[in-house]
């Protein structure tokens, strides 16, 4: 293995740019680095002015979400040696602004996941609970997978539909409004359908499928979306077929 | 496109979306080749009524409808049409259903693969009875 | 509208998928090439049993609204063209709509 790599890494300074450059840094290659080290390398020795975003650097904040190599990657999570010899190109995520360098406006997203609601909702009729709601391992299982979301963007980035029109809800959002559908002990799956089943909601959704297959946690919400587009559809046939009292 | 949620920003930076964004990356040209797939799918119910038409019109007709069909150009078109119709039957039965559709049994959720493989069996049921039907 | 769209789209997949490989194999291939030669009226007395007329139109419905939303939905993001909607809209469920009385003409009368 050479012990060293180039990184072909996005620049962009709005003060003085009008496109985005790429400049490249030459780093040490460890075999326990992963590209988030290396990039904290050029940050500590190499170019103090580079600007990204990092936190837990485990795959737990959802921060360091960056292009790699032309797929949407968790930098803390990828390993340099794996795109050994190089050299690797880290850019922004896509479908985003570009803020500075690799900092992208998430605003966008931020200002979505409360539309859909993203907490437990009870009956305003009800009495607070004198103990906690109780729910069995197979009530659990039931939204266990779309609760593994780390609101990383992985999936907007990869989602050709949401590069096109920027009112499309998106695959996290709608997969975290799932995460409480089908919790047993929300009641508030009538609240978010006006949202979710609106012409930016799933139906903008033409099931490429990329947002599952970027997603570093297996949400699978690509999966999510067709199984709401099915229960909206069932829904609004039931609205059209039952008379009132029997819905 | 619309760039509305940076207005006071207008220094950051926004690509725009060429217009053969699906050629830029293999998962994406599969995708816009599976959407086309459709087109064949239309193809094939007016092919489908062309021949309906043939055979009730009488046994004359019938033969002129199959010579038809084997023109070059046809059979062409008809290949191509077959490779797209696959393209839609393996990507819907084995990748989209799966993740769609819930089954359970005995209250567990099925696996997607194991709705992959019920797929595959309903296909092949089908498929053999059409051709049992047909070939008599 | 949208739901009950894709409701057609989706039933229109799976008959597509489930059926239309094998009948567009036989018929548009091995049929004119000679691979399979079935008897005159046996076909004939097949594709002109009312069941199979009404099944063959229930196919021909459905594969038409499939066609129709997944090109419309392939239009607006395949070749960016959205702000063009009512025309796309028109075009293809307008299409899959006379395709469809054409059909039910031709195969129940
Ligand atoms: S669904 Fe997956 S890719 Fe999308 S934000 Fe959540 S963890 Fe990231
Ligand atoms: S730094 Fe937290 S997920 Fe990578």
């Amino acid at each position: 293995m050479a012990d060293r790599i180039t990184l072909r890494v996005t620049r962009y300074r709005p003060e003085s740019d009008t496109e985005p450059t790429a400049q490249e840094y030459d780093i040490p290659l460890r075999k326990e680095w992963v590209v988030l080290d290396g990039l904290n390398h050029i940050k500590d020795h190499l170019d103090g002015t580079l600007s990204y975003r990092w936190s837990c650097r485990m795959g737990v904040c959802g921060s360091c979400g960056m292009i790699v190599n032309g797929e949407p990657k968790l930098t803390c999570a990828t390993f340099l040696k794996e795109y050994a010899p190089g050299p690797i190109r880290i850019e922004p995520l896509s479908n985003f602004p570009i803020v500075r360098d690799l900092v992208v406006d998430i605003g966008d997203f931020m200002r979505k996941l409360p539309r859909v609601k993203p907490w437990l909702i009870r009956s305003e009729q009800e009495r607070p609970a004198k103990e906690e709601h109780l729910q069995l391992p197979a009530e659990r299982e039931e939204y266990e997978q779309f609760s593994m979301c780390i609101n990383c963007m992985l999936c907007y980035s990869a989602c050709p539909v949401y590069a096109l029109d920027q009112d499309f809800l998106g695959p996290a959002a709608i997969a975290l409004a799932q995460r409480y559908n089908l919790d047993s002990r929300d009641q508030g799956s009538a609240e978010r359908m006006d949202v979710l089943s609106s012409a930016d909601g799933i139906w903008a959704c033409t099931f490429v499928g990329e947002c599952s297959a970027v997603c570093p946690k297996d949400v699978d919400p690509a999966g999510a979306i067709q199984r709401y587009k099915f229960t909206a559809a069932m829904d609004a046939l039931k609205t059209l077929l039952l008379p009132r009292g029997a819905r | 496109m619309k760039v509305e949620y940076t207005p006071f920003h207008p220094r950051w930076h926004r690509p725009r979306v060429p217009v053969f964004w699906w050629l830029r990356r293999r998962s994406y040209l599969l995708f816009v080749l599976r959407e086309l797939s459709s087109v064949f799918v239309a193809w094939f119910v007016v092919f489908l009524l062309l021949l309906v038409n043939a055979v009730a019109q009488g046994p004359e007709d019938y033969r002129r409808f199959v010579d038809w069909s084997a023109t070059p150009g046809l059979l062409l078109l008809n290949v191509v049409a077959l490779c797209f119709i696959l393209l839609h039957a393996v990507t819907w039965l084995f990748t989209l259903s799966p993740h769609a559709m819930v089954v359970r049994l005995r209250g567990r959720r099925l696996p997607p693969a194991v709705i992959g493989v019920g797929d595959l069996v309903a296909w092949m049921l089908a498929s053999a009875l059409v051709i049992f039907l047909i070939l008599g | 509208m949208e739901p009950f769209l894709w409701l057609l789209f989706s039933a229109g997949g799976v008959v597509s998928a489930l059926l239309v490989p094998a009948l567009l194999f036989l018929f548009g291939l091995a049929l004119p090439l000679g691979w399979v030669t079935p008897d005159y009226t046996h076909l004939s007395a097949v594709l002109g049993h009312p069941a199979t007329r009404v099944v063959l139109l229930g196919l021909c419905v459905l594969a038409l609204f499939h066609w129709a939303h997944r090109f419309r939905y392939a239009l607006y993001d395949g070749l960016q063209l959205k702000h063009l909607d009512r025309v796309i809209n028109l075009l293809c469920y307008g299409g899959a709509l006379a395709g469809s009385a054409a059909a039910g003409l031709l195969l129940l009368t």
